[in-house]
């Protein structure tokens, strides 16, 4: 394998790490209107993803770090490119962060609301717009010549993208709410794991149908197998939702994300963006990569620093492994539950007191 | 306007509010680590106290100063996408490296400090911020590193097939001398700004009638104090690390220098005017005010020395690189220059006079017009910092990399001037909104004073300032 195959290989695997980890807090904010039923539910859902949902983020600037790095073509043409549609992602990713950062720092009931807004639809937006993107990259864009992109934000909302991105929003609010399901308790726990059965029902065919047509128009006889396991995956994982199995359903989605990737690297390959104007416009692993000597250093650098970050960002789960209950938040439900306030306490009582 | 000059205004404007926040976090990430391994050594309760109330401070900044960085690491590809195809082989690593080995450790271990309180021992609870704080640096290094390249490029070729950059030595580019002077620079000026914001946290606090202020009047004295100590002495840093900044940019940008000076021709000994009022399009300079030998001295290290005018490195460019101008917009070099001195010296003057006033346990009036200017004084160091980066970038125009691209050549071929419009109307209306909330918001917490004993003294809630 080229240097440059391995690094589009490193991109995948930045991108899958993106969606996994980010998917989910994209999810559990795309559900804090429905699952968050007043304030204390709300603070719930958002401490779930608190301690983690930063670190989730910096997957996406390492991967648009490493596209500068080892493969500035693919970058210049892709960003430059996708100019609006990358806007909007900014735009709600930046109302997003600061929300999270500032709704609890005022005790206002409109202040939160405001804050909550910004939340549901700056995790919408960007949850939609990857899939359209990606669908896009794969379909392949009008490029010039120069390899300039030379059509305009309608183009990439053509049915195949639109389709692409009601597949990136309704598995990553499928993976949200399994992620709420696994990480808290009480009668949240129980409507996020019924409400993922339900968003299973528009999911599974949705990512179905794009798998199918992905792999009809561009798949490759490897990527077919991997296209069905995604299938599969999603299936098990609706199934182990349904059977109350959470850890095992949020493995299932997780391998779901993982799979619909691979499926959609391995079709684009050894393209990185097709041209639709003219197949020799187009720019691939080999046209679009940097010189041997950078890929090479890149590569050191990946190879030494990637576990470790991977070793630290694992660590952060487990430290915060247990489920969040409105006790650990010092949140006083009812009267009762004054007394139980403190530690990370029974998650039984809570839940019962909660309940009430 | 033309999809250039918007491009250059939007990357100005997102930039230059960009570092508004970025010096805080960089200096007060590392406070508030001092200040919680103060509280782990002395046991005293104080430090616990202050470590929350600043890091309470740290964190609505730093969410700020993280969104918009992603807009610049966005914007090279959007907007500079022939400068990204041209440049990527090079500027691109020491972004990946940023992503990698600074960025993910700042933000991972920052999440770990602030949901950490419980689920930690308080050593590692304590290693988190210092990560967290490393992180930041390191950070701001590689960023530093990426810019030092276009003022000073090393370590690299240009093929000769594919017309592009080519990186020859990673290492070349990570010890660029450049990189090396400017990262001491933007650490001390860092530095600068945090111990302003710590002087007027505690002058806001010591100006209120007694009873308000009460029994936290003692602890706000020795904030004020601590205040004034790193100011004065990132002061004294950042001047210093400036100067040696300025003999590397007369030997490797010398029509900067000249631009700061707006010397139009070569002179020995030159020099330094503190005002001048001239004709803005000619070479003509109608009064001033002006130091002897001064420019010489901070050029060459040499009263003597011979500082190069605009108009002879203009003619030696013209030779070197081909017809063209070579020469940025002066009133802009000009000026921005000498508020960013200016703005930095008044911070450090205003550190001296404060300690001064409070010499050996001596107590400043509550109604002391020192507390006033103190707490306007904030903005000082902001405004030096501001000026520093307008200064250094548009002094190197008309070039994204000094001698190898121009700045028109670098924009993105494909986007029109309508999108960029667009994209500039929304971020600087949403920057606009958000530095409004959260000015307010960092007031707010300031004026909400210490979180008391009893706050922190219960370890088993999470303080509502340390989840949201």
């Amino acid at each position: 394998m080229s240097l440059a195959a391995f690094w589009f290989v490193i991109i995948a695997v930045l991108w899958i790490g993106y969606f996994i980890l980010e998917g989910f807090d994209f999810g559990v904010g795309i559900l804090l209107p429905v699952l968050g039923r007043d304030n204390a539910s709300r603070r719930l859902m958002i401490n779930a993803i608190g301690p983690v949902w930063d670190g989730n983020e910096v997957w996406l600037l390492t991967a648009g770090g490493a596209t500068f790095a080892a493969f500035p073509l693919w970058y210049a043409s892709l960003f430059s490119g996708f100019y609006l549609a990358l806007l909007l992602i900014l735009a709600a990713l930046i109302l997003r962060n600061v929300a999270f950062e500032f709704r609890g720092k005022v005790d206002d009931r409109r202040w939160r609301a405001c804050w909550d807004a910004a939340i549901f639809a700056g995790s919408l937006v960007p949850a939609l717009l990857w899939g359209v993107a990606f669908a896009n990259i794969v379909r392949g864009v009008p490029l010039n010549a120069a390899h300039v992109y030379t059509g305009n934000l309608l183009t990439l909302l053509n049915w195949y993208g639109l389709l692409g991105g009601l597949v990136t929003l309704s598995l990553f609010t499928l993976h949200g709410a399994i992620f709420l399901a696994l990480k808290t308790d009480g009668p949240l726990r129980e409507r996020a794991r019924r409400l993922a059965v339900a968003i299973a029902l528009a999911a599974v065919p949705l990512a179905a149908a794009f798998l199918a047509v992905s792999q009809v128009g561009h798949g490759k006889p490897w990527t077919d197998v991997t296209a069905a396991l995604a299938a599969v995956a999603l299936l098990a994982g609706t199934a182990a939702a349904f059977r109350g199995r959470e850890g095992w359903a949020f493995l299932g989605t997780a391998a779901t994300l993982l799979l619909a990737v691979v499926t959609l690297f391995g079709d684009l390959y050894p393209h990185v963006l097709p041209s639709s104007t003219a197949a020799r416009y187009g720019l691939t692993v080999a046209n679009a990569s940097s010189s041997h000597y950078t890929l090479t250093v890149m590569t050191w650098v990946a190879l030494v620093f990637t576990p470790v970050v991977l070793a630290y960002q694992g660590w952060t789960y487990w430290v915060f492994r247990k489920r969040l209950t409105h006790a650990d938040l010092g949140d006083q439900v009812t009267p009762e539950a004054t007394g139980s306030t403190g530690g990370t306490g029974e998650p039984g009582t809570t839940a019962a007191t909660v309940g009430r | 306007m033309s999809t250039l000059d918007l491009s250059r205004w939007q990357f100005g404007i997102t930039t230059v509010y960009h570092f508004i926040f970025v010096p805080l976090t960089i200096g007060l990430s590392l406070l508030v680590a001092c200040l919680q391994t103060a509280w782990l050594v002395r046991k005293d309760p104080a430090y616990l106290r202050l470590t929350k109330f600043f890091g309470g401070l740290f964190l609505i900044n730093f969410a700020v100063g993280v969104v918009t960085g992603i807009v610049l690491e966005f914007q090279f590809g959007m907007n500079w996408s022939a400068y990204s195809k041209f440049v990527g082989d090079v500027f691109g690593a020491p972004l990946a490296m940023e992503g990698l080995l600074a960025f993910f450790m700042e933000s991972t271990f920052l999440g770990l400090w602030i949901f950490g309180w419980n689920k930690l021992s308080p050593r590692l609870h304590l290693a988190t911020i210092w990560l967290a704080a490393i992180g930041t640096s390191l950070s701001a290094y590689f960023i530093l590193a990426a810019n030092a390249w276009m003022q000073h490029p090393v370590g690299y070729r240009v093929n000769p097939v594919t017309h592009r950059a080519e990186l020859t030595s990673i290492v070349a580019l990570l010890t660029n001398s450049t990189a090396l002077a400017s990262w001491p620079h933007v650490f001390f000026a860092s530095l600068l700004i945090t111990g302003a914001v710590v002087i007027a946290a505690a002058a806001w606090h010591l100006r209120r009638p007694g009873e308000q202020a009460g029994a936290d009047r003692a602890l706000f004295r020795r904030v004020l104090r601590l205040g004034l100590s790193i100011t004065l002495a990132a002061a004294i840093a950042t001047a210093v690390t400036g100067d040696v900044q300025a003999r590397l940019m007369d030997s490797q940008q010398p029509m900067k220098m000249a631009a700061a000076e707006a010397l139009y021709n070569t002179e020995s000994p030159a020099s330094f005017s503190l005002f001048t009022i001239g004709s803005l399009s000619g070479n003509q300079e109608l009064w001033s005010i002006r130091v002897p030998y001064l420019l010489s001295l901070i050029a060459t290290l040499d009263p003597h020395g011979t500082v190069k005018g605009i108009n002879n490195v203009e003619r030696a460019y013209v030779t070197k690189y081909g017809p063209g101008d070579y020469k940025p917009y002066i009133p802009v070099t000009y000026w921005s220059f000498r508020l960013m001195i200016g703005f930095g010296l008044l911070a450090g003057l205003l550190a001296l006079i404060g300690l001064w006033l409070t010499r050996r346990r001596r107590e400043i009036p509550r109604s002391s017009w020192f507390y006033r200017i103190a707490i306007w004084g904030v903005v000082l160091p902001y405004l030096g910092t501001t000026s520093g980066w307008i200064f250094t970038e548009m002094g190197r125009q008309p070039w994204t990399v000094f001698g190898v691209l121009k700045t028109q050549q670098s924009v993105s071929p494909g986007v029109t001037p309508s999108s960029v419009i667009i994209s500039m109307a929304v971020f600087t209306l949403l920057y606009a909104g958000i530095a409004v909330v959260a000015g307010r918001l960092a007031v707010r917490h300031i004026k909400a004073g210490v979180p008391a004993d009893s706050e922190t003294g219960t370890p088993d809630v999470q303080l509502p300032v340390f989840s949201y």
